[in-house]
């Protein structure tokens, strides 16, 4: 019985996929003529892009210009990620204070934001607002300075200097230490049951040691500022509106998910739990750190690196507004200048089932690691 | 039904062992039990009390030695497998019953669909068997609006709707609160002084002492004694037997 | 009888607070809650200050005026256009009698959805016509609960059941139309477009993959190797990649996987193709999820009655499994609905589309803010709706399977 149906369902998938294949041969080589290969990937691709990390030119190859793509949505991706995680934080724990109003602006928040498709949001804040914003010369200019414009936003930023590669070895001393203080004060807390604020000795440990750095080195970083020269703005560091509309979009609309997750992870701790560590006599704040937070943070973490990777995989909207993200660079732009359709999309493919798959890892990682062993 | 071509013992085991993983939880089992007779079981838990008569009905799969019921051999054909469940009547200590659907429902399932019974037919039987476990009135409730001991006595009903020949009982008081307990033993009682094979896994000693034809005690995996009522309450031959008696009594 | 008389019953204590002392629990408990409900108040007239004064005072709202048939039907035609209204009304009736049939009793939940017409009738840029319709639609909703829950209760199961599955092919019929001319004639899925291509969109992608879903789940499940690596395969593949990969693959791609003697395949299917295939693996995990909260008990004792595998998934296993993902379902759907917004990137005139090709016309330079704030209230308003009734639901259909695992 089981073997017919097995062999049945093998038969059909091999059977779909061979129709398939052999099609896609067929009309390959006999309408097209095109072989299946990637060395197009070492030719000079010809095309401009209009941001990049690493250096690129229109005499660079595809090959170049994809890394170029998929570094750009991997920027997105972690601004996006570092300003939901906050702003979700910041409303999911709202969401569930104590005060009528805040809570009621922060369930608001999380309901508009929650039904309202992504491209739209994309859409109402590049078009509506970022492109209405006035041209560079009458750029608005708010405190920092910054400048907001058409154009993008500038902000001040620090330039290196020779002594900033000697900082960054003074920080990573930092994270050194820092961490090496947590697990001692760890192994501390489990031989002799005294409880530290271990992540807090560690912070301070790594911020004083980047403090002395600082002061040690002559000044690893001069801070440049925008300044309006005429027609221009120079200094600072610049932003696309295409890069901050769809930073913004994509972390207000995950950072409604976040905040969900975050009020549902707290609420999911069973009351009884707070009764019981107050019974035992602790305070609020002590029972907060050492029973609920601990059992929350099992619950929560995991849909969050699920909205991570679907944050990640959100970035593809990018196409909407043409920043020239890994989905843009790829089966857009070099799409349409190679006309290799099989072979681009299977590695637009390839690449975002390893990020999936790679998040799934972390996933398995995690919920083995810590969550609660039960019989 | 020729009697005559019957075989002695409805249910035989011969050198049955399982495994879970490393851990042997059944050790050498051999035990033939005849039509009609009342059997309990008894032993501390973890001692494969549950796991020996789920393996009856092949809930739990052996891996050596033989089991025979009714002169169907389980093995891994699946015809078989339904054959021997079909006479085979389990009662569970979490009830198990089918919470979408009405107590009736829960009866007449198995009768419809396995024996191919007409809807009123098997509705009436199942009325019926309302009546003889004592709540015809809860005919139309759903499980979970009903009280622990009600919802057991469903499950003997929904049970004893296929007309089986054995019925098997894994610690079917043990999780209701004590009021509720003679309930469902009442119901017991009656089924054990009518004909049927029954194999009762249990903690009540006095039910135990009132109906057994045989007391099965188990220990670790194995048979440690057999005895009829009398002898295994008075005098146990093994030692780990007085030992467990004394802990209980 | 009793021996001591019984003890006087005592009405609870009433607490009477003046609403000075209300107002002073809610938002002026002690300091910090006072700074907390000023900083409020600021964050509101903040963001509804200039909120109000663009709503009100600045923004172009003739734009929707002049554009609303195309924004909520596209092309379709204007004679044709109550076949749309008959398949909406079919669609109210049919989902207000499963949730009469289900829930037996009005709840919270279904009354969001019932007055839903009754909140969109006050967009202010609806006309008449649509106002009528909206009505219309909301006393449908009413009868059709109605007679779900109070009707003959004996066939009304399978009525729902049969009606629900019959909707969508039904609906589609009557959109095509099947004659050469007169009222039914036939309008070709090119001109679909607006609200109208995106619900369609949204409910032929949640009704297909539902079933393509449970298959998926079940086959994850099994015990036969080829089967259950086949389904993981499939639903980590598409859950894996973006559906604007998936979208882009099936308008550009199927040309390459079709035999040239097949006739060119519509837009509107191919991105509907992809949308039920995405859905489907997205399905198959929420069926997954609610299959695992059957306990193992419920399969035991289905087994020990003799019922064999498929009877067991049929009978006791999927009706249970399918009636507690019943508030996620809704959910993938609100989220399928958001979803199909993204056909606009491959051409296609949904609602989103529609408001870009709105925005292409000279005449209406500059209203970006205007069609986007519109497409965003209208989502808004379906899915919240949606939403809100799914969680009162949700209270309302717990099963109990926590307790009989106890």
């Amino acid at each position: 019985m089981g073997w017919f149906w097995q062999a049945l369902a093998l038969l059909g998938a091999v059977g779909a996929v061979f129709f398939l294949f052999n099609n896609m041969i067929q009309e390959l080589q006999t309408q097209r003529n095109i072989v299946f290969s990637y060395g197009w990937v070492g030719q000079v691709a010809g095309f401009d892009i209009s941001e990049s990390l690493i250096s690129y030119d229109n005499g660079s190859t595809y090959g170049r210009a994809i890394v170029v793509g998929i570094l750009n949505t991997l920027q997105v991706a972690i601004v996006a990620i570092v300003f939901a995680t906050i702003m979700g934080l910041f409303w999911g724990i709202v969401s569930i204070s104590t005060n009528y109003l805040a809570r009621r602006i922060a369930i608001v928040y999380v309901e508009v934001f929650r039904n309202v498709p992504l491209l739209v949001l994309l859409y109402f804040w590049y078009q509506g607002l970022f492109l209405q914003l006035p041209r560079l010369a009458d750029a608005i200019e708010l405190p920092g300075p910054t400048f907001l414009s058409i154009r993008g936003l500038y902000i001040p930023w620090g330039i290196p200097t020779d002594s900033w590669n000697g900082y960054l070895l003074a920080l990573l001393l930092g994270v050194l230490c820092g961490a090496g203080l947590v697990v001692f004060l760890r192994q501390r807390e489990i031989r002799t049951g005294q409880t530290y604020f271990k992540t807090l000795w560690g912070l301070g440990v790594f911020l004083l040691i980047a403090l002395f750095g600082w002061i040690a080195l002559p000044a690893p970083l001069t801070l440049s500022q925008p300044v309006k020269e005429g027609l221009r703005i120079v200094g600072g560091n610049a932003y696309s509106p295409e890069f901050i509309s769809l930073v913004t979009a994509l972390s207000v609309y995950a950072s409604a998910y976040v905040a969900e997750t975050v009020r549902g992870g707290i609420l999911a701790i069973h009351h009884g739990q707070q009764e019981a560590s107050f019974a035992l006599g602790l305070t609020r704040l002590q029972s907060l750190r050492l029973v609920i937070l601990p059992q929350a943070m099992r619950v929560i973490v995991p849909p969050l690196i699920s909205e991570y990777l679907s944050l990640t995989k959100s970035t593809s909207l990018a196409v909407a507004v043409g920043y020239p993200d890994f989905f843009h660079t790829t089966a857009k732009t070099t799409l349409n200048q190679t006309g290799r359709e099989v072979e681009v999309f299977l590695m637009v493919m390839m690449v975002y089932l390893f990020l999936s798959l790679a998040t799934s890892a972390l996933l398995n990682w995690y919920n083995s690691h810590f969550q609660i062993k039960e019989r | 039904m020729d009697a005559a071509a019957k075989p002695e013992f409805i249910i035989e085991c011969t050198n049955v062992s399982k495994w879970f993983g490393d851990f042997q939880v059944l050790k050498d089992i051999n035990l033939k039990v005849r039509m009609g007779e009342v059997i309990v079981i008894l032993g501390p838990s973890g001692s494969g009390k549950s796991t020996l008569i789920r393996s009856i009905n092949r809930l739990e799969e052996h891996q050596t030695g033989r089991i025979v019921v009714d002169g169907i051999e389980l093995t891994h054909d699946l015809k078989n497998i339904h054959e021997v469940r079909k006479e085979i009547g389990m009662v569970f200590q979490q009830f198990n019953l089918f919470p979408h659907l009405t107590c009736m429902r829960n009866i007449t399932l198995a009768p419809m669909q396995v024996r191919k019974l007409k809807k009123e037919e098997a509705e009436e039987t199942a009325m019926q068997l309302l009546e003889r476990v004592g709540i015809p009135e809860q005919a139309d409730k759903y499980p979970l609006q009903l009280s622990g001991g009600q919802q057991q006595r469903v499950a003997i009903a929904r049970a004893l709707a296929m007309s089986p020949k054995i019925m098997l009982f894994d610690e079917p008081t043990s999780a209701l609160d004590p009021e509720m307990i003679k309930e469902v033993l009442d119901v017991m009682l009656d089924l054990a002084r009518s004909e049927m094979t029954l194999l009762v896994v249990t903690h009540e000693m006095g039910f135990a002492r009132e109906v057994a034809d045989r007391l099965v005690f188990m220990d670790a995996g194995e048979i440690v004694e057999i005895g009829d009522s009398q002898g295994f309450f008075d005098n146990p031959t093994a030692e780990r037997t007085k030992l467990f008696l004394e802990q209980i009594l | 009888m009793r021996m001591t008389p019984a003890p006087q019953e005592l009405a609870p204590p009433i607490l009477r607070r003046s609403w000075p002392a209300q107002v002073r629990t809610l938002f002026f408990r002690n300091w910090s809650d006072t700074l907390i409900t000023l900083a409020s108040v600021t964050f509101i007239v903040l963001l509804l200050q200039p909120a109000l004064r663009w709503i009100l005072i600045t923004a172009r709202w003739e734009v929707l005026g002049a554009n609303l048939a195309i924004l909520l039907r596209g092309r379709y035609e204007a004679e044709a256009a109550w076949r749309i209204w008959v398949c909406l009304g079919l669609i109210a009736v049919s989902a207000a009698m499963a949730a009469g049939t289900w829930s037996g009793k009005f709840t919270k939940g279904f009354g969001a959805i019932l007055i839903l017409p009754l909140v969109l009738i006050l967009i202010p840029v609806f006309n008449a016509p649509i106002r009528l319709g909206l009505l219309a639609l909301s006393a449908l909703m009413g009868l059709g609960f109605v007679l779900g829950a109070y009707g003959p209760q004996t066939h009304m199961g399978n009525v729902t059941v049969a009606l629900l599955t019959l909707i969508i092919p039904l609906s589609l019929v009557l959109l095509y139309g099947f004659a050469q001319e007169g009222p039914m004639q036939v309008t070709p899925p090119r001109i679909w477009g607006g609200l109208l291509l995106s619900l369609i969109l949204a409910l032929t992608g949640i009704v297909f993959s539902y079933p393509l879903g449970v298959l998926l789940a079940l086959g994850r499940r099994s015990k036969l190797p080829v089967v259950r690596i086949l389904s993981v395969a499939y639903i980590e593949f598409v859950r894996g990649v973006p559906l604007i990969a998936l979208l882009f693959m099936a308008v550009v791609m199927l040309e390459l996987f079709v035999p040239n003697r097949f006739p060119t395949i519509e837009g509107i299917v191919r991105v509907a193709v992809a949308l039920t295939l995405f859905s489907a693996a997205y399905m198959a995990e929420n069926v997954r999820a609610g299959l695992a909260t059957i306990p193992a008990g419920q399969v035991e004792a289905t087994w020990a009655l003799g019922l064999n595998g498929i009877q067991t998934m049929v009978f006791v296993v999927l009706p249970q499994a399918l009636k507690a993902i019943i508030p996620v379902t809704v959910n993938q759907f609100i989220s399928l609905f958001k979803d199909t917004t993204l056909v606009a990137l491959v051409g296609m005139l949904d609602l989103v589309g529609m408001g870009r090709a709105v925005l292409g016309n000279p005449a209406w330079l500059g209203t970006h803010k205007e069609i986007y704030f519109f497409i965003g209230v209208l989502f808004w308003l379906l899915n919240y709706s949606m939403s809100y009734g799914s969680r009162k639901l949700e209270q309302r259909l717990d099963t109990g399977i926590e307790q009989s695992r106890a």
